[in-house]
């Protein structure tokens, strides 16, 4: 085969993963044939989706020990199609299952992947991949040997609605595993309490972030929050200090939110924070650093100390309302 | 039970960082450095396995000259003793060759456990502890917050997308790459900073080891990031920067 290989992912609850259509999109944009492969022990549902594509094929990967996750199970099935298929390119969504398998896969083809790539360029030799570096402050463009192209591609980077609309064949395959290549047993996957507070649901927004500094700050976030009518939510570090339940938590670990609004208080904007939030209508950063990532999201931004502009805000909204 | 930790020193989270004059890494001049928030956790997690069931922890750091005063921190903070990678040249390799570096110094060892961070803060690559694993042939496991000592092996808490977790059990020796945030980090005591200086650091060289440097995936350039967006930014007093604020939020927003 020559094209692209793009390894798209099952959920635990048995769903194509949203970003796997992200990552057929960006495959397509290149301009190559560009095939998918599901693994599991049952794929039926997710592949017959996958044939309403304009792919070339659809491979199926069953068989019984795939049927709960497991990084072993995984990385012996994409590799065995690997070898089957010979691709130019394998592509896959940058999923917290693909961080844990894909580098293995590309390791065992003794090459090195390209991970949370935001961008693909082909030139006359070869193909440029572009991710970010220091937290998103800087981005470097990566130039893979020639041979076979290892990459996972960042959420959102690109929009799964321009993934082309088709036909495509399914081909069912039964990789070769053996009990013995599987190490890990996992477990049902849980969640550690209900939810009480839903974010999603809330229109206006005020999050903070490590610059709020201690906990005893928290109660300035209170107050604008509560100025504007708004739920507070916070970025993972504030969460993982236990300043506030991990239900305010937005993000990849955390809710995905899309408010009205979305006011952030000293939250530089790493990637994993920003996908769960970049979707909103209005993103307002406070920051001190010009150059932190969430200003690359911003519609408005002040770069100043939060610990001044807040209260500031806070007066205005009020006087605002008389 | 015999845990190596690798870890890595990285510029301070909240550094200006500017482009190189080759444009291929960063200007390191005035950085200062500390050790990668992820790896401080796996590091923290290792001190505490070897608290409840005894045994060594060893750390493995493949980095400059400069990459020292991290190890003297982590072994102040309670590690057993140390190997040092000594490699100026850390961008010149890509994850797989970095991650070789690091297999062919850990393979001596015969750990019964290798733990890292989950990602770095510099490159974010999130893929050396998966590399290793494949490299050295041992099980493991990735965004782990607890980690549970059994008769046959670890039994570990994985973070999945969206607030759901799972446990895995895996026999020993494994890999594991540790979440941030999974416990609290302690901090060096003076006993421990003053035990830390006769404390055994191997140093050892990519060419002693047997591995060249590879350019499998070259980085060809670092720049600054593309501004998508045009962000409006309220400039003057914090009373000024507030008044603009409040009006867009009412007029454009119409959020109040």
């Amino acid at each position: 085969m020559s094209g692209i290989l793009v390894v798209v992912e099952i959920t635990a609850q048995g769903a194509l993963h949203r970003m796997s259509l992200e990552t057929l999109a960006a495959a397509q944009e290149l301009g190559r044939p560009v095939s998918a492969a599901v693994f599991g022990a049952q794929t039926g549902d997710v592949a017959a989706q996958l044939a309403g594509y304009a792919l070339e094929k659809v491979y199926a990967l069953e068989h019984p020990l795939l049927d709960q996750y497991t990084a072993d199970g995984a990385t012996a099935a994409v590799d065995w199609l690997i070898g089957r298929l010979a691709p130019e390119m394998v592509l896959f969504p940058h999923t917290y299952q693909a961080r844990d398998f894909a580098p293995k896969v590309a390791t065992r083809r003794g090459r090195a992947l390209v991970s949370d790539v935001i961008a693909i360029r082909r030139d006359q030799s070869g193909v440029v991949l572009r991710r970010q570096l220091f937290q998103g402050k800087l981005v470097g463009d990566y130039r893979p040997a020639a041979g076979l192209v290892f990459a996972s591609l960042q959420a959102g980077a690109w929009r799964a609605d321009a993934l082309a609309a088709g036909s495509a064949p399914v081909e069912v395959l039964t990789p070769e595993l053996e009990p013995g290549m599987i190490r890990q047993k996992p477990e049902a996957a849980f969640r550690e309490s209900a939810r009480g507070v839903d974010l999603t649901a809330a229109p206006l927004i005020v999050a903070v972030g490590r610059g709020i500094k201690e906990e005893s700050n928290l109660v300035l976030a209170q107050e604008l929050a509560e100025a504007l009518g708004a739920e507070l939510a916070a970025s993972r570090p504030i969460c993982d200090n236990g300043w506030l339940p991990m239900e305010r938590q937005v993000g990849s670990s955390g809710q995905t939110v899309a408010p009205k609004l979305y006011l952030a208080l000293g939250i530089s904007g790493a990637i994993q924070h920003l996908v769960g939030m970049k979707g909103s209508q209005c993103i307002v950063a406070i920051n001190k650093d010009r150059d932190a990532p969430i200003f690359e999201v911003a519609d408005y931004g002040i770069v100043g100390d939060l610990f001044e502009v807040v209260p500031a805000l806070i007066d205005e909204i009020s006087r605002q309302r008389g | 039970m015999k845990i190596l930790v690798a870890l890595k020193q990285v510029p301070a989270r909240d550094s200006q960082f500017r482009v190189n004059a080759a444009a291929q890494w960063i200007d390191t001049t005035d950085l200062s450095h500390e050790i990668n928030e992820p790896d401080a956790y796996a590091l923290e997690s290792g001190l505490r396995l070897k608290e409840q069931h005894g045994g060594e922890v060893v750390v493995l750091c493949a980095g400059p000259e400069s990459a020292a005063s991290a190890i003297r921190e982590a072994l102040a903070k309670g590690a057993d003793r140390a190997i040092h990678v000594q490699e100026e040249n850390l961008p010149g390799y890509d994850s797989l060759s970095l991650a070789k570096l690091l297999a062919e110094a850990a393979r001596a060892e015969a750990a019964d456990l290798v733990l890292t961070g989950l990602q770095s803060d510099d490159l974010g690559s999130g893929q050396t502890g998966v590399i290793l694993a494949e490299l050295l042939g041992l099980p493991h496991a990735t965004i782990i917050m607890d980690v549970e000592v059994r008769e046959d092996g670890l039994r570990v808490k994985r973070e999945l997308e969206d607030g759901w977790f799972q446990h895995v059990s895996l026999p020993l020796p494994a890999v594991l790459t540790i979440q941030s945030g999974s416990s609290r980090l302690r901090y060096a005591t003076l006993m421990g900073i003053k035990k830390a200086k006769t404390k055994e650091v191997r140093a050892v060289t990519a060419a002693g080891l047997g591995v060249a440097p590879e350019t499998g995936t070259l980085l060809e350039r670092v720049a600054l990031p593309d501004r998508t967006k045009q962000t409006v930014l309220l400039e003057g007093t914090p009373e000024e920067q507030a008044a603009q604020l409040v009006e867009k939020l009412k007029h454009e927003v119409r959020a109040l």
